[in-house]
Parts: structure tokens; sequence; C-alpha cells
């Protein structure tokens, strides 16, 4: 069955691969990165209000889930504390 | 196995040939879907470029959610599903047999709205029958691959109704972005036949993945 | 919570901390200038969206053809994190792409195919917070099918003409850049099984208190 799929899979790749889907009046995609120095001196350009919010956002999110994560643990926690004495209480 | 699946298949087939209500609401909706759109984006009497094609898709893929609701709805209430798992018939086979079953409603539909969206958009949708057929029936057995799963799998969740759409719309969207694009460019006035068999080839190799991720997760998806 | 949890958070930390400067040292890049060191968390945090849909997706099949409870919670933290660092990826993405390509969002192959995976991660989370009985193996159906996406996101950009830039710019970086790049891969790497090991626990904690409700109701 395995062999099945992956034979069709294999049959169909170059057909996938060869065809391109036409795009017009794309720039052109980058293949690599070229560092600033290897060019003529650019102006640097002002796009320092979205670097700052995308580090930002970064940030904010992770601590919001750390946040977040360690509100249910602490709601959990308790629960099963209370759980805990209550069935104590009844031993 | 084969022949289990012909028999769920012939099952379904005359129980819906009875009353044909799946089959009708379903074309009814589907219908409605399409005017909706036009009446939406048509403007000054012609609709946007590609417009056709992606309106076509759209009543597919609503009109088919609609469909396997139903289908699976009819099932709970009878708790068919329930007596067709435990018959010593293998689990595979009956996925199949209900899916065969969704895709034959479907392509009745889209004998309709075919026709339909061409007549509509002035698209000509007919000009090459074989390709559009292969882009349909493609497109159409990778929504319902999908489709069947989640359907059989949701027969005894909650909120069934809501969940069908929120888990089959995200994983087919390639499907139905290949099928856009694979009958939007057999409606060019020179159609590029390289890129349509391109399109056709992925909905192809999408359907060999659902199918198969299907297949193997049918029993212990169905199972307690 | 294990004994290497809080020495690993520390260090974790203390590179996070650091890789503010290894970006600000690495070069500018010629077209792009300032704005292209979002790359340096854009990218990292791309890699372990995707891992995290694998990890949810390997767990997943494991818990649906093993049943195991374990892969369970497993699965379930990792699609909580991939919706997390998804996020990520599809903020930092077109801030990057509005000073770069001029627009907030373009509708090619690898911006679609990795919104179409994050929303799966989130139809998981919906399915488990409102699906009801036998929810978890509903989910953990669906994260099998998110995860055959995984593959299709890394590629399409190699195939397809699309605005993005292929993968062939991560092995062709100058040293500087590839410092800092790697750095914050692995300050991303890190965090992720930080996180992960956290969202278990809580998993654990919770499968505690059911344990502890059924034996009350005896």
């Amino acid at each position: 069955m395995r062999a099945l799929v992956l034979l069709l899979l294999l049959a169909f790749s170059p057909s996938v691969t060869s065809a391109q889907q036409p795009e017009p009046q794309q720039p052109k995609q980058t293949d690599e990165f070229v560092p600033i120095s290897q060019l003529p001196a650019q102006d640097q350009l002002p796009a320092a209000p979205l670097l700052v919010t995308a580090y930002a956002f970064v940030w904010v999110v992770f601590f919001a889930y750390v946040v977040s994560v360690g509100r249910r643990l602490t709601k959990v926690q308790h629960e099963v504390e209370r759980l805990e004495s209550d069935i104590a209480k009844r031993a | 196995m084969i022949r289990t699946a012909w028999l769920v298949l012939k099952k379904d087939l005359t129980v819906e040939v009875r009353s044909l209500e799946i089959a009708y609401t379903t074309l009814f909706f589907a219908v409605s879907c399409v005017l909706f759109f036009a009446f939406a984006l048509v403007k000054e009497g012609k609709a946007p470029e590609d417009g056709a094609a992606g309106i076509l898709w759209i009543a597919i893929a609503f009109g088919g959610t609609l469909a396997l609701g139903r289908t699976f709805e009819r099932e709970r209430q009878s708790e068919t599903l329930r007596a067709l798992l435990m018959a010593p018939a293998a689990r595979p086979a009956i996925y199949v047999g209900k899916l065969l079953g969704i895709v034959a409603l479907l392509v009745a539909t889209e004998m309709v709205l075919v026709p339909l969206v061409g007549f509509l958009f002035q698209a000509p949708l007919l000009s090459h029958p074989f390709w559009l057929g292969a882009v349909l029936l493609s497109g159409t057995i990778g929504f319902a691959a999908v489709g069947t799963l989640f359907s059989a799998m949701l027969v005894r969740a909650r909120s069934r109704d809501v969940l069908l759409p929120v888990l089959l719309y995200p994983i087919t969207v390639p499907v139905i972005i290949a099928g856009v694009r694979a009958t939007a460019a057999l409606l060019q006035p020179d159609v590029e036949l390289a890129l349509v068999r391109f399109w056709v080839a992925l909905l192809i190799a999408l359907d060999v993945v659902f199918v198969t991720l299907a297949l193997w997760t049918f029993e212990p998806l169905m199972t307690d | 919570m294990p004994k290497w949890f809080v020495p690993l958070a520390a260090v974790t930390a203390l590179m996070f901390a650091a890789s503010p400067f290894l970006i600000a040292n690495a070069p500018y890049e010629a077209t792009m200038g300032l704005v292209q060191k979002i790359f340096y968390y854009h990218l990292p945090s791309a890699w372990v969206f995707l891992l995290s849909a694998i990890v949810c997706g390997i767990a997943s099949a494991r818990f649906l053809f093993g049943g195991s409870p374990r892969q369970d919670r497993l699965a379930y933290a990792a699609a909580e994190l991939t919706v997390l660092f998804g996020a990520i990826v599809l903020v930092t993405g077109p801030l990057w792409a509005r000073k770069a390509w001029g627009v907030w969002w373009q509708w090619d192959v690898r911006l679609t195919s990795s919104l179409m995976g994050w929303m799966v991660a989130w139809a998981y989370l919906l399915v488990r917070k409102y699906g009801g009985p036998g929810s978890d193996k509903l989910a953990a159906g669906l994260a099998l099918f998110g995860m055959a996406n995984v593959p299709f996101v890394y590629i399409s950009v190699n195939y397809w003409r699309t605005i993005h830039p292929a993968t062939s710019v991560v092995p062709t970086l100058p040293v500087d850049m590839g410092l800092a790049l790697w750095f914050a891969v692995a300050c991303f790497l890190l965090l992720f099984v930080l996180l992960l090991r956290l969202r278990v626990y809580l998993e654990e904690q919770r499968a505690r208190l059911d344990a502890l409700y059924l034996s009350l109701d005896e």
C-alpha cells in the first residue's frame, strides 16, 4: 500500500516540478543575501519602527504565553490541593 | 473489500434515490451560492477575471460541506454508522464506500453547476471537456476524501455542524487553490495545456496523500 | 519539573539577552538595509513553527495508534506552540514585507500555505476545547493532515515563482550574518523545548486533577 503511494508520488513529482506557474510583474526572487558593504554606500532605510515592533511583538508574545501557562497552572494546582485535602478529610 | 465498498455505496445510493432530499437541497444551495456571488461580484454586467472559476469552486466547497453534514446526520439519526462499524467488514472499505457516495453526489451537482456558471458568466467551460472533467473529478475526490473522514469522526462529537468547516476548510485549501487555478487556466482564450496538466498532477498527488492518510487513520478514529 | 528546567531556562534567557548584540553587529543587507534584521527572529520562529507542527503530528500518530495519553498531552502542547510560533512568523513577516515588498501581504505559495498550516493548528485547539468527548482523537486525526502540509510549506518557495526568498539564502549567508542567525536558532530551539516541557507539565497536572475527580466519584 505504502509502496504504491510512494510510486505514485514519485511518478508525479517530475510533472509537478517541471512546469512553473507564470507570475507577471514580480521582483526577482532573492537567492542570497548580499551584505551592504559589497555595494556602493546607501542611505540607511527608515525602517526602525517596523523593526522595533517586530522584536517587541516577539518578546511580548513569549512573556504573555508564559504568564498564561503560569496562570492556568496555579489554577489547576489550587484545585488539586483542595481536592486532596477534601479526600484526606474524608479518609 | 471492494465488494464491501460497493455494497455500502449501493446502500447509500438506494436510500438517497428514494427521496433525493440531499441531492435537491445540495443542488439548490450550490446554485444559490453561485447567484449570491454573481450578485456580489458582477459589475456592469461582467464578472471579475477568473471569477467564474472561483465561484464554481466555492459553490462546490460550500455545497459539499452541506452534503457531508446532511449525509452523516442521517447516519447518526438512524444509528446506522454504529451498525456498519459493528458489521464484520473492513473499516477502510466502509470509508471508500462512503467516499464514493459523496463523490457521486457532488459530481451530480457539478453537472448542473458547470453549465449554469458557464451560462451566467459567459465562460467557455465546455471547450475542453476532458480536462475540465479531470480537474473537477480530482478536486472533488480530494475535497470529499478529507470531508468524509472528518464528518465520520464528528458524528459523535459536540458542535459538529460548526466544527466540520473549522476542520475541513484549512486542510482543503490546496485542493481548492489547485482546482480554481486549473479551471481558470482552462477558461483562457488560448489554453496552456502544460499548465493545466501541472495543476491536475498536483491535484492527483493531493488525492493520493489524503486518501492514504484517511484510509490509514479511519480505523483508530472510528473506534471508541 | 525536571532538574534541567531551571538551569536551561537561565541559559536561554541569557542567550536571548545576548542575541540583539550579535544581530546589531551583523552587516546590513544590500537592498533591504535595517529592516532585514527582522530575519534573525523571523526565520528561527518559522523553523520552530514547522518543527512544532511535526512534533504534534508524530505525537498524534503515536496517540492514535498506540493510545498513550502521554503522547496526547505532548500533541496538545505542541499544537499550542505551533499557534504561538506561527503567530510570530505571521506578524514579523508582514512587518518586514511592508518595507521590502511594499505590501503587508501577498497571496504567494509560502505565505498562503503557512497561513493554512497555522489555521489547522488553531482548529486543533478549537476541537480540543469545544469538541466534547472523543475530541482528542478527532484533533489527532487533524494534526496528521496538518503535518502533511509542512514539507509543502518548506519546499514550495523553491518550485513556484514567489516573491518570498528561497531556501538557498541560508546556506549562502556570509559568516557574520550566519553567526547571528544560528545563535538565534539555538535560542529559539531551547525556548521551544522549555515551553513544550512547561505546557506538558500543565497537561499532566490537569490529568492528575481528572484522576482525583474520578477517585472522588467512587
